[in-house]
């Protein structure tokens, strides 16, 4: 026995080997040349030379411009995350506790949206609030409003776009933990005289945080690494930290700031990660998929 | 129980939020007027005519194609290999293993597509299908490890160890047990992959060549004019792709299994 276990057992060396290459050659070893690249000095558009030089990281800690976008994306992705979490929470629970017959349904309806595009989803706020969008059309009909209002291209149709498309990681996220709550636990709370509100406020609220956070984590950094929606549907100071990357790369053609920016981009969110990890660990992550 | 009718509407409002937009879509794109949006003029197939007929969105449409195939391909061969490396063996460093292989999920795509972009360029290859290539089979990987392990996790071992013990060698034990029974598995992870490169558009913005769409790029770019209703009618064969795909294959897989457990009634014990 001692001897089998001293063995060195090559095999699932080998059946890992292709995904270990593959993510250290095209995740890890581009991150630290993302790195290092930060450093070069852009001379004319899409064209730089290897430097080591502090310009770009100096333009970022000194330029107001990239701290209002830091702010405006902590600020618009804490909001995301929290009114999905209150969104997100009652659904949650309604699935995990219902006695509903065809429970597997509502499931399925959760995952739906995962395989429909997201810039389907996206756009289609356009067709609700935009100015023939569903909305104006019905109150026009009725005769509520003369004119069509005003809803698109601003903060709040944002908002309301991202939070539709990460609502389902939310609910999935606490579905999760709600479900893996023994059902005794609750009704043994009754029993010894908490009220229904007190027994989930007690007992189930807190069983289900890990799952609650994962969601809030999934989501906060989800939103904080995009700049899609915000050109879809928000207007043109409706910027995220990701738009300024987009612009560095796509329309300045300034590639060293476009990675000094990601590795900004990359820190800050990887902070807010380590921090979680700290508080909650990353296993509930993996949960939602099984 | 005046609560729980409470939160009953509540997650009936929940669920309506999240697919009353995508439903006015699908009804939009049968619409007959000139515009994208209301007023519902009558019905019509106009603009999915005007979309099969349209050479660009069709070529977009391939591209898209093409490439979700192959990323599948890739993704599930590399995902489904680790997967089994990480069920079905004890090693030194396995939770670390498992982490590293997850890890990609919590790089913003942004970050990824520009790392992956400024890095390539650096060895002399700039954007090229081959670059969408590799970078979608990277951010479909991990999720194709996470849904492959939970399916794996599910299979037991006595039936390879059952086939061994009768004396088939282990790659006959492969293909004749442990791969039937794996299909699933490979299934769910292959069609994941698929999706996920079918639908990308934050990373495909960084990683195209100028001159090559993929379907939502192709859609990004129309939005920037206005709404055509053609974009409806694009939405209404996206969406029967990557959700009627699975929907197809997950009713197969049930009709299949109930037919048949109904011929061995004692499978469904074990």
């Amino acid at each position: 026995m001692a001897l089998e276990v001293a063995k060195f057992d090559k095999r699932p060396w080998v059946l890992l080997s292709p995904a270990l290459v593959t993510i250290t050659a095209l995740v890890v070893i581009p991150m630290a040349f993302m790195l290092a690249y930060s450093f070069y000095l852009n001379v004319d558009l899409a064209v730089d030379k290897p430097a080591f030089q502090f310009g770009n990281w100096i333009e970022i800690a000194t330029d107001k411009y990239y701290y209002v976008a830091i702010w405006k994306t902590f600020r618009l992705s804490m909001i995301v995350t929290l009114l999905a979490a209150i969104l997100g929470y009652v659904p949650a629970y309604f699935i995990a506790m219902t006695r509903f017959r065809h429970k597997w349904m509502l499931l399925l309806l959760l995952i739906m949206p995962f395989w429909i595009s997201f810039i389907i989803r996206t756009l289609s706020w356009i067709h609700i609030l935009g100015h023939d969008g569903a909305i104006n059309s019905l109150l026009l009909y009725l005769g509520v409003i003369r004119h069509p209002m005003d809803m698109m291209y601003n903060q709040y149709t944002v908002i309301v776009g991202f939070i539709h498309v990460f609502l389902p990681y939310m609910i999935l996220n606490i579905y999760v933990s709600l479900d893996g709550i023994d059902r005794n636990l609750e009704p043994a709370a009754r029993t010894l005289g908490a009220t229904g509100w007190q027994a989930f406020r007690e007992v189930t609220l807190p069983l289900s945080l890990p799952g609650l956070g994962a969601g809030c984590l999934l989501v906060f950094v989800l939103t904080a690494g995009s700049y899609v929606t915000p050109l879809i549907l928000g207007g043109p100071n409706d910027f995220l930290f990701g738009n300024l990357i987009y612009d560095a790369i796509i329309t300045e053609l300034n590639w060293p700031m476009g990675a000094a920016l990601s590795i900004t981009l990359l820190v800050l969110l990887g902070v807010v990660v380590i921090v979680y990890s700290r508080l909650m660990g990353l296993r509930q992550l993996a949960k939602a998929f099984a | 129980m005046r609560a729980w009718t409470l939160i009953r509407f509540y997650t009936v409002f929940v669920y309506i939020f999240m697919f009353a937009p995508i439903a006015v879509v699908l009804i939009l794109a049968f619409n007959k007027a000139e515009f994208a949006s209301f007023p519902m003029t009558g019905f019509s197939l106009r603009w999915f005519e005007r979309l099969f007929n349209d050479p660009t969105i069709m070529r977009a449409f391939r591209t898209s194609l093409t490439l979700g195939l192959m990323v599948s391909a890739i993704s599930t061969t590399l995902g489904v290999m680790a997967s089994i490396a990480l069920v079905r063996y004890e090693f030194r460093g396995k939770d670390l293993m498992t982490t590293f292989l997850i890890s990609p999920v919590l790089v913003p795509e942004t970050v990824m597509a520009v790392g992956l972009l400024i890095f390539l360029r650096y060895l002399h290859m700039p954007r090229s299908f081959g670059l969408l290539l590799l970078g979608h089979s990277i951010l479909a990987l991990p999720f194709v490890v996470l849904v492959v392990q939970a399916r794996l996790v599910g299979i037991k071992r006595e039936y390879e160890e059952a086939a061994r013990s009768l004396g088939a060698n282990p790659l006959q034990t492969f293909f004749s047990v442990t791969l039937p029974l794996l299909l699933p598995a490979v299934f769910a992870g292959a069609l994941f992959a698929f999706t996920i490169s079918f639908d990308n558009i934050t990373a495909t913005l960084f990683w195209r060549p100028s001159g090559m769409e993929t379907v939502p790029t192709q859609i990004f770019g129309m939005l920037r004019n206005s709404i055509s209703p053609e974009i409806n009618a694009l939405g209404f064969v996206m969406i029967s792709v990557t959700a009627g795909v699975p929907l197809l294959a997950g009713g197969l897989a049930r009709y299949f299994g109930r037919k048949n457990r109904a011929r061995h009634p004692t499978r469904s014990l074990t």
